[in-house]
């Protein structure tokens, strides 16, 4: 047993090891030797997770602390690994994606001359994951989760240079403190309630509270509630749920990789994790699923809308990975934390897949990320194409393929839901079926298919005929986004669209985007593709191999509990025939259809008929409008939030501040300080019978008090 | 052969001494100024004397001298870090004292006799070892200021001194003798039992008391027997001063450990009161004082006065939690002590003695590195997370708070934010002002390399304190609990 401690130890510390090196000693060891360091580092961390799996599946689970930091009283705080199941599952998504990103960076990051740092980054974000996968406590969790987030601020403000992106990653920090405050809430009531920070210790007892009341005064809100939902907040933050969605597309400001790694398949995949690690918690609160269900089938639904609408491949992918959240968190909400485990497994892969893939065409575009601009794509990069059609295929839930059984079971069980609110969240997820398959491929035409767009002479959407391609229509977009994000020069919305538009101050400074004249693109190299390869594989095919065991098997029987009022999931169970089966059950069934009415629409209104979007755009300019504005979101949490945030802070600087506590406490207490410190200088004279004098006076004093006190 | 072997508890003093009487000899008849045979052989006696400690280490409590010597697993950990920083002293000080012409035979051993002084006081179970211990150690380090004969200031310090300590030394024996009127005895152990079982005469015994916590007090440097401290610490050449800032602490430590704890835990509620006022006056008048200074040496001895206050603290919150912290607080004041007074030796050279505050004035400039390493030390000793200084704190808080403590534990807490003060301005002093002087700093290897461990450990402890932490509580729970 002590050699599989060691293993677990290995799997979380390598990485951190590649990024210590890459980060303090990246000068001395060059570019090469740091990506090789690096990538064998997670590569061993990648093959620990392997054989953990295997002896996990062998029956061994382990629960124990490595270290204890500190003790407060009878609180202790401890680093300890909780190695079941689902964190096994986790560990190996994470290092897999992982590892691919890193490979792939070698490509993607070539010129760049932060190349070590990058590299650090996203070792020091792998070591991050897996320990907040790994805990077994929520301390550590709540580490792993603050540390993932403030890689993922370093990584969106990569390039920080570039105020957009500075601006994104400042964006994303506020709004995920918004976020773990709930969720340091929460945990600061488990700790309240349960006097212990230890998973395993509070699921035990949690039964007990189950009709307590929080113990916040002047309301009566159930206790299982309040955590949970405070708990749920945090994970709202992190997995970008509405309302705290805000800062996921403008993460996209962050080198691709990352928004594979970070944005797609891991990080924002926390809260799914999290929840489903609480699900002894969440089972006991109708309430706070019920909530959960909600924000989900919101986020589901109204976060695919904004794909329909985005010009930047990268934005595209990101609405793209809201709503896939959504569908996650949907899946929590009926209590089917298998199916969204299930589904995140799936997601991480094609959504990696998806967004390296932008990253590749990206590339080749030469860092043009206007799918305006693309189109033909097909002919030039064969194997991007063809990895992109396998993940927007599993995306949509092609039947067969992964996507397909973890989308196609969330929605099952929202429909076999009871709790209030599943009548909305199963409209919303099955309408989402048809939205994604339409922006998917909407994104996909554009991109590969139709006229070649790229290479023109000058990438001004007014010069083009507007009969070609839709941009014509687009021309406001990048004024519009301006606005937005108003109290910045440049703006959040991807800079190849002000690029394109020519205005704006910030893209004239930068280096040259798109394709010149007469260029043509090219396939990326091996180290580039191979990650789509690799990540194309498990695209396909997880989802038939993994199904069973995962969903009706009893590969989670330890790992999540389900309480017997909510049989949604046991249910499901006594449908399913087998993975085969199902896909031609499937055919019958209307979520199908709409995903291929969704797939054939986009291909009439994109390749057979470009003017009918800018036909309909023109008749419904209002909602044009306030898609566009992302609902608006941005522009009000600027003036309320951040203008109110400011307003405050000015008083209380004003007046609190410089008066009150500069004036009369800080600088009045060190002005009395000061004098004191001075007279007791003096009495220092130097002169050694008054040294000799304050000791007997001392031991004067001493007798005096204690012959009182007798 | 039988009664040497009954003596193993005792053979890492009896091993120093016999190396202390051949290294005397043994500088006779070495040439050379730098003294190099003569410090490779100290510096070897204090690795043999580890490993004797080690090698002796016996679970339990083992008793010696009939009783008058004790050897338990605090008077082990003790010794060794004893070792640790008399060693880590003589490192930092060695080119220093060699420019100063300091770096003698005599020195040497002066230093190794106050070590056997703080080894005889650790393992002390009997009021006169304890006596004679400090007297050893007392008289050593009388002398060792006094080395710089013709040096004014230096002088005028160990005649100071001498003459509070002899003063304090009265006090204390003045105190033993009422206590061993009230009981009959001498022995720790006896001692405490006497006044267990209601024996002793109680007036006579508080009076006794209150005598013997003075004792201490001056050892301790807590105010109101703390003048000494400044005008010794400031006036002795800067070697000197941490000799005396550093081991002898963990020697008072074990002092209060075996006198007030072992000897006199019935009284607790008498001596727990007195601590509480010498506590919170050191505290106060330390970290006040501190501010006004310009002198680093003399901010230094201040800020030992408020440490120290600190300390106290712990000891009198009492229980495993008490002790422990405050045991723990006195390593890691001894650590950091030893990094600040290294980096004054440093910074100085020949005929230049960097011990005002404008001699740190854009340290950053001209060595980043030490810099930082000074801002990791001066952070510790704020108490700013997340070096061990914090930790220190936070723990004997935490005991402080546990015993009920409060307003004692917001005076402490207001203090050290006083004090944060100075030991910031260090920071800013270094980071954020232009330097005086551009002189390169002559970085010598060993010490440089000593102070980056030992800033960096200052660090390390400070995210990873468990370890020493639960040394400090095991080895206080195994002296305590056999009694």
């Amino acid at each position: 047993m002590s050699n599989m401690q060691n293993l677990y130890l290995l799997v979380p510390l390598a990485p951190l090891v590649g990024a210590i090196a890459a980060g303090l000693f990246g000068k001395v060891l060059g570019r090469t030797w740091t990506h090789r360091i690096t990538i064998s580092l997670v590569a061993v961390s990648f093959l620990a997770s392997l054989a953990i799996f295997q002896d996990v599946l062998a029956g061994h689970q382990y629960n124990g602390t490595v270290y204890k930091w500190m003790t407060s009283g009878d609180t202790s705080f401890e680093v300890g690994f909780l190695i079941d199941r689902l964190s096994v599952m986790m560990m190996l998504v994470v290092t897999f994606v992982s590892l691919m990103v890193h490979i792939y960076t070698i490509g993607y990051m070539q010129e760049d001359p932060g190349y070590q740092r990058f590299f650090s980054y996203i070792s020091l974000f792998t070591f991050s994951m897996l320990m907040l996968v790994m805990a077994n406590n929520f301390m550590q969790l709540f580490f792993g989760w603050e540390a993932v987030g403030l890689v993922s601020y370093l990584l969106i403000g990569f390039w920080y240079t570039r105020p957009t992106a500075i601006y994104a990653n400042l964006k994303a920090f506020l709004v995920n403190r918004v976020g773990d405050f709930g969720f340091l809430l929460g945990i600061g009531l488990v700790l309240m309630v349960f006097g212990t920070l230890d998973y395993a210790s509070v699921f035990a007892n949690v039964h007990r509270y189950v009709n307590d009341m929080a113990p916040i005064p002047g309301v009566s809100w159930n206790l299982i509630t309040a955590i949970c939902i405070l708990l749920f907040i945090g994970a709202m933050g992190k997995s970008a749920q509405f309302p705290l969605h805000v800062w996921l597309p403008d993460s996209m400001e962050g080198p691709t990789p990352i928004s594979a790694l970070i944005h797609a398949a891991t990080m924002v995949t926390a809260g799914i994790f999290m929840v489903a690690r609480m699900s002894p918690l969440f089972e006991l609160s109708e309430t706070a699923l019920s909530f959960v269900m909600v924000i989900g089938a919101i986020t589901a639904l109204f976060m695919g809308f904004l794909g329909i609408i985005q010009n930047d491949i990268k934005r595209v992918v990101a609405y793209s990975t809201l709503s896939q959240l959504g569908y996650m968190t949907v899946a929590l909400g009926a209590s089917a934390y298998s199916v969204a485990v299930f589904h995140l497994m799936t997601h991480a892969f094609f959504k990696a897949l998806l967004f390296l893939a932008a990253g590749s065409v990206i590339i080749a575009m030469h860092h043009d990320q206007d799918i305006r601009n693309m189109g033909g794509l097909r002919k030039y990069m064969p194997i991007t194409w063809i990895t992109s059609l396998i993940g927007s295929l599993a995306l949509i839930g092609t039947p067969g393929l992964s996507g397909f059984y973890s989308k196609e079971n969330i929605i099952e069980a929202v429909r076999l839901s009871h709790l209030p609110g599943s009548g909305f969240a199963y409209f919303a997820v099955v309408a989402g079926v048809f939205v994604t398959a339409f922006y998917s491929f909407r994104m996909y035409f554009l991109v590969f298919h139709g006229e070649e767009r790229f290479g023109k002479e000058v990438h001004h959407p007014s010069t083009s005929s507007g009969q070609a391609h839709a941009p014509a229509a687009h021309a406001p977009v990048a004024h519009v986004v301006a606005h937005t994000d108003a109290h910045h020069p440049s703006t959040g919305s991807g800079q190849a669209i002000a690029h394109d538009d020519g205005h704006s101050p910030d893209a004239v400074h930068e280096e040259h985007h798109g394709l010149a004249p007469g260029q043509k693109p090219h396939e990326t190299p091996w180290v580039v593709w191979l990650p789509l390869v690799l990540l194309a594989i498990p695209s396909v095919c997880i989802g038939f191999i993994t199904i069973e065991p995962m969903l009706f098997g009893d590969y989670f029987k330890d790992a999540i509990y389900i309480s017997h009022a909510h049989h949604a999931l046991a249910e499901m169970r006594e449908e399913f025939h087998g993975a085969f089966a199902m896909i031609f059950d499937d055919l019958t069934e209307l979520p199908f259809w709409l995903a291929l009415a969704g797939v054939a629409s986009s291909w009439f209104f994109y390749m057979k008929r470009p003017d009918i979007p800018a036909a309909i755009k023109q008749r419904f300019e209002g909602v044009y409008t306030l898609l566009d504005n992302k609902y608006y979101f941005d522009r009000f949490n600027d003036w309320f939030f951040a203008g109110g945030a400011r307003g405050a802070s000015r008083f209380l600087w004003k007046f609190g501040d410089v008066n009150l506590i500069d004036g009369v406490m800080v600088n009045g207490t060190a002005r009395l300080v000061g004098r004191l410190s001075g007279v007791l200088r003096n009495m220092q004279s130097g002169y050694i019978y008054h040294y000799a004098f304050s000791m007997i006076i001392g031991v004067f004093v001493l007798l005096t008090i204690r012959t009182w006190f007798e | 052969m039988s009664f040497l072997s009954t003596l193993f508890p005792a053979y890492a003093e009896i091993f120093l001494l016999a190396m202390v009487s051949v290294i005397l000899i043994a500088d006779l008849f070495t040439s050379g100024r730098t003294k190099t045979v003569t410090y490779l052989l100290v510096q070897l006696t204090l690795l043999g004397c580890s490993l004797i400690t080690v090698a002796t280490h016996q679970n339990g409590v083992t008793h010696l001298f009939h009783n008058m010597f004790v050897d338990d697993l605090m008077s082990d950990v003790l010794k060794l870090l004893s070792y640790l920083a008399v060693s880590m002293m003589l490192v930092y000080s060695r080119s220093y004292l060699l420019a100063r012409g300091l770096f003698s035979g005599e020195f040497l051993a002066l230093v190794l006799f106050a070590l056997m002084g703080i080894m005889v006081m650790i393992s002390a179970s009997h009021f006169l070892t304890l006596y004679l211990g400090l007297e050893l150690l007392s008289l050593s380090l009388y002398a060792v200021v006094a080395l710089q004969r013709d040096s004014a200031t230096a002088t005028e310090a160990a005649m100071k001194y001498f003459i509070l300590g002899a003063l304090a030394s009265g006090l204390l024996l003045y105190g033993m003798s009422m206590l061993y009127g009230a009981t009959g005895t001498l022995d720790v152990n006896a001692v405490s039992a006497a006044i267990q079982h209601g024996v002793a005469n109680k007036a006579l015994l508080v009076f006794g008391l209150v005598f013997i916590v003075s004792g201490l007090a001056f050892k301790l440097g807590a105010v109101p027997f703390h003048m000494w401290v400044p005008d010794v610490y400031h006036g002795a050449p800067t070697a000197m001063t941490m000799l005396i800032g550093t081991a002898p602490k963990l020697a008072a430590f074990a002092f209060v450990m075996r006198i007030l704890v072992e000897g006199m835990q019935p009284l607790m509620i008498h001596w727990s009161g007195m601590l509480a006022i010498l506590a919170v006056l050191s505290m106060a008048v330390g970290n006040i004082s501190a501010i006004a200074q310009t002198n680093i040496k003399r901010m230094f001895a201040y800020s030992t006065i408020a440490h120290m206050g600190f300390l106290l603290v712990g000891v009198l919150s009492g229980g495993i939690e008490g002790y422990g912290s405050a045991m723990f607080y006195a390593v890691i004041y001894v650590l950091m002590s030893l990094g600040g007074f290294g980096m004054i030796m440093l910074l100085s050279r020949e005929g230049f003695e960097a011990d005002t505050l404008n001699d740190f004035k854009g340290l950053n400039q001209r060595s980043p590195w030490l810099a930082f390493m000074m801002l990791l030390l001066m952070f510790s000793m704020a108490g700013v997370p997340p070096t061990v200084g914090f930790y220190a704190k936070f723990s004997v808080l935490n005991a402080a708070v546990a015993a009920g403590h409060i307003p004692l534990v917001i005076m402490a807490v207001l203090f050290s934010l006083i004090g944060a003060f100075y030991y910031l301005r260090i920071v800013k002093l270094m980071y954020f002002d232009a330097p005086e002087s551009h002189e390169r700093i002559y970085m010598q290897p060993d010490s440089t390399l000593l102070i980056s461990i030992n800033g960096l450990v200052v660090l390390a402890l400070g995210i990873l304190p468990g370890t020493l932490m639960s040394v400090c509580a095991v080895s206080v729970q195994q002296s305590l609990l056999l009694h």
